[in-house]
């Protein structure tokens, strides 16, 4: 359904995404996870034709983001990093105006416009002016613009930010339920709602695409341990019992090394950073100190940045819960 | 077409909600309407004179007395209130991120310029309308003809034009409604400037062609009553131009 190919936009001497690639099928939700400035914004502004990219092609819903955006257009409903709405405007008129210039008419609007209401729960807010909401309703309301004409394609520019942690997991759920129906794609920076969001997720980082994959395998390489890697003069044969003894450390590797030489890879728990008691083991056993470096790949560099805490959000997914058994006992 | 309604809705609905169409319409109607009365005054106490001395003064016929002096004058007024309807038009739009709604529906650019040029021009026109009291009531009390009053609304109207294509214009360039208010001010006083320089030119060509750029003879030939091509010409061609311009600067940010 949507198919990207060496995609790459630069501002300037700026690169902001750099030879991306992905697709996605009918019907699936992708995540497209990174930190900030990684290029999530541009890579969506450019599917959704409001801006072309400097080099690389793209086809959403069949149609090359080049030759027919118009095509796209039609079919696409993107919730932008802000949503768009008129402040003046009540919250009825605004998505009345929006089902107009997505093309909808007569009868279409009606319904268009009642769905994507009780779809985001904004029925008692309808006559409400936009400028008078909160930001999570504003959200919401930004929300029910891209949804208003019921597109094959969704793009939702980091959906959930400015919302209440019970909130958060009603919009999780609505997007959920879309999908199937609607192709999904949408932008966050938190792997917890990447992983509970979707079937597949893409990892971008300083533009690059570090890793493309379905969450359970994602899951797989996400590290479970501190890794140093060291080199000493004098190999011995007590290194690898000595280094053990190190507390937190739980696997000496061994590794090749120059003749004579000693090269190990030491794992220990995460979180735990044991280079300054390793180098104090080396130097006292005097076997010669060369060379000692952490080892991060960079997947789970951009991971560190994005396992942000979602105690919120879990909280509140208890308590939703536990209110609603006590609903139920009444 | 209908996309352009949809949009000119959209933005007549903004400038009914927001008080600066009214700040605006009040401004200009409490300073149009001083204008004319003070050449009503002034005519009536012309005339009064021309009775006494018995004929020994030209007869001044009243469009030449009161009209043509009211409308010239308005025309500057407008100049200096017009970019205040304009400036909001696409900077708004940028600020608040709604572009980003516009340029994603299957919207042509055109389609966009035009709905936000075809509303702003139709408040101009109730403006204009609004300003129809003046003729009526001075009609009460005198004949006055209505074939001159035609002529200069009609260029009243086109030179409108004009001012708000280089305002849609102005306002496409940045998403700072002051600024583009300023550079608006900045184009409309050049355009009407040229003409003043003109006059001192002469007949070179280069002050020629300077003299058909500027707008104050095109618009006293229409307040003279006269409805010509050239004028026609100038004032549609110069709002195109604007319009184009204004296309052009929505394309090209794309691209930034
Ligand atoms: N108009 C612009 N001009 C220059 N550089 C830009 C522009 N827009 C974005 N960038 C740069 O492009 C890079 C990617 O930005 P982008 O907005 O796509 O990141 P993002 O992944 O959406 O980040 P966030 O999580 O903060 O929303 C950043 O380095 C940013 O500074
Ligand atoms: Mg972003």
């Amino acid at each position: 359904m949507i198919e990207v190919s060496h995609l790459s936009k630069r501002y300037g001497d700026i690169v902001a995404i750099d030879d991306v690639t992905f697709s996605v099928d009918r019907g699936q939700i992708l995540a497209f996870l990174g930190p900030n400035g990684a290029g999530k914004t541009t890579t969506m502004r450019i599917l959704t034709c409001f801006m072309p990219a400097t080099s690389g092609s793209a086809t959403v819903a069949g149609y090359d983001i080049f030759e027919s955006p118009m095509e796209i257009k039609r079919r696409i409903g993107y919730l932008p990093e802000n949503p768009p709405v008129y402040l003046e405007m009540t919250v009825v008129e605004y998505l009345r105006f929006v089902a107009k210039i997505k093309g909808l008419s007569g009868r279409g609007i009606k319904t268009g416009l009642d769905s994507a209401l009780e779809k985001c729960t904004l029925g008692h807010v309808s006559g409400r002016l936009i400028g008078n909401l909160s930001r999570g309703y504003r959200q919401r309301v930004g929300l029910a613009q891209a949804l208003i004409h019921n597109p094959d394609v969704l793009i939702l520019d980091e959906p959930t930010v400015g919302l209440d942690p019970k909130q958060i997991i009603e919009i999780r759920e609505l997007i959920k339920a879309l999908a199937g129906e609607h192709t999904i794609i949408l932008s966050t920076h938190i792997l917890p709602e990447a992983t509970a969001v979707s079937q597949k997720v893409v990892i971008i980082n300083r533009g690059k695409i570090v890793a493309v994959d379905s969450q359970e395998r994602l899951s797989a390489q996400v590290r479970k341990s501190e890794k140093v890697s060291f080199r000493v003069r004098r190999k011995e044969a007590l290194v690898p019992q000595k280094i053990l003894a190190i507390s937190g450390v739980h696997q000496v590797i061994p590794q090749e090394a120059d003749k004579g030489e000693g090269a190990y890879i030491v794992e220990s728990d995460v979180g735990r950073d044991i280079r300054e008691d390793l180098s104090r083991t080396i130097v006292t056993n005097g076997w010669g100190l060369l060379e000692m470096k952490p080892l991060v790949l960079s997947l789970e560099e951009v991971f560190l940045e994005l396992t942000t805490q979602e105690k919120d959000v879990e909280a509140a997914s208890f308590s939703a819960a536990s209110h609603q058994a006590t609903e139920e006992n009444q | 077409m209908r996309n352009i309604l949809t949009l000119a809705g959209k933005e007549m609905q903004l400038y009914f909600i927001s008080p600066i169409a009214y700040v605006v319409a009040t401004v200009f109607l409490a300073v149009s309407d001083y204008i004319f009365y003070s050449q009503v005054q002034f005519y009536s106490g012309f005339s009064l004179q021309a009775r006494q001395m018995q004929g020994n003064l030209p007869q001044l016929n009243i469009h030449d007395a009161v009209f043509r002096p009211t409308f010239l004058n308005m025309s500057v007024i407008l100049l200096l209130i017009m970019p205040l309807l304009t400036m909001r038009l696409f900077a708004e739009e940028k600020k608040g991120h709604t572009s980003e709604l516009l340029m994603t529906s299957p919207l042509s650019i055109t389609e966009i310029v035009m709905g936000k040029f075809v509303a702003v021009l139709w408040i101009y026109f109730l403006l204009l309308v609004m300003t129809l009291h003046m003729p009526l009531i001075l009609s009460i009390v005198t004949d006055i003809s209505w074939k001159p009053l035609f002529a200069s609304y009609l260029g009243l109207f086109l030179m409108g034009g004009v001012f708000l294509s280089m305002g849609l214009f102005a306002s496409a360039l940045t998403e700072n409604q002051i600024i583009a208010a300023v550079i608006s001010f900045g184009i409309l006083i050049g355009l009407w400037l040229i003409g003043v320089s003109a006059h001192n030119t002469g007949e070179t060509p280069l002050g020629q062609f300077a003299n058909y750029l500027s707008m104050m003879d095109h618009l006293d030939n229409f307040v003279k009553g006269l409805i010509g091509t050239r004028d026609l010409c100038y004032f549609i061609s110069m709002t195109v131009f604007g319009l184009f311009l204004t296309h052009r600067v929505v394309e090209s940010q794309r691209w930034k």
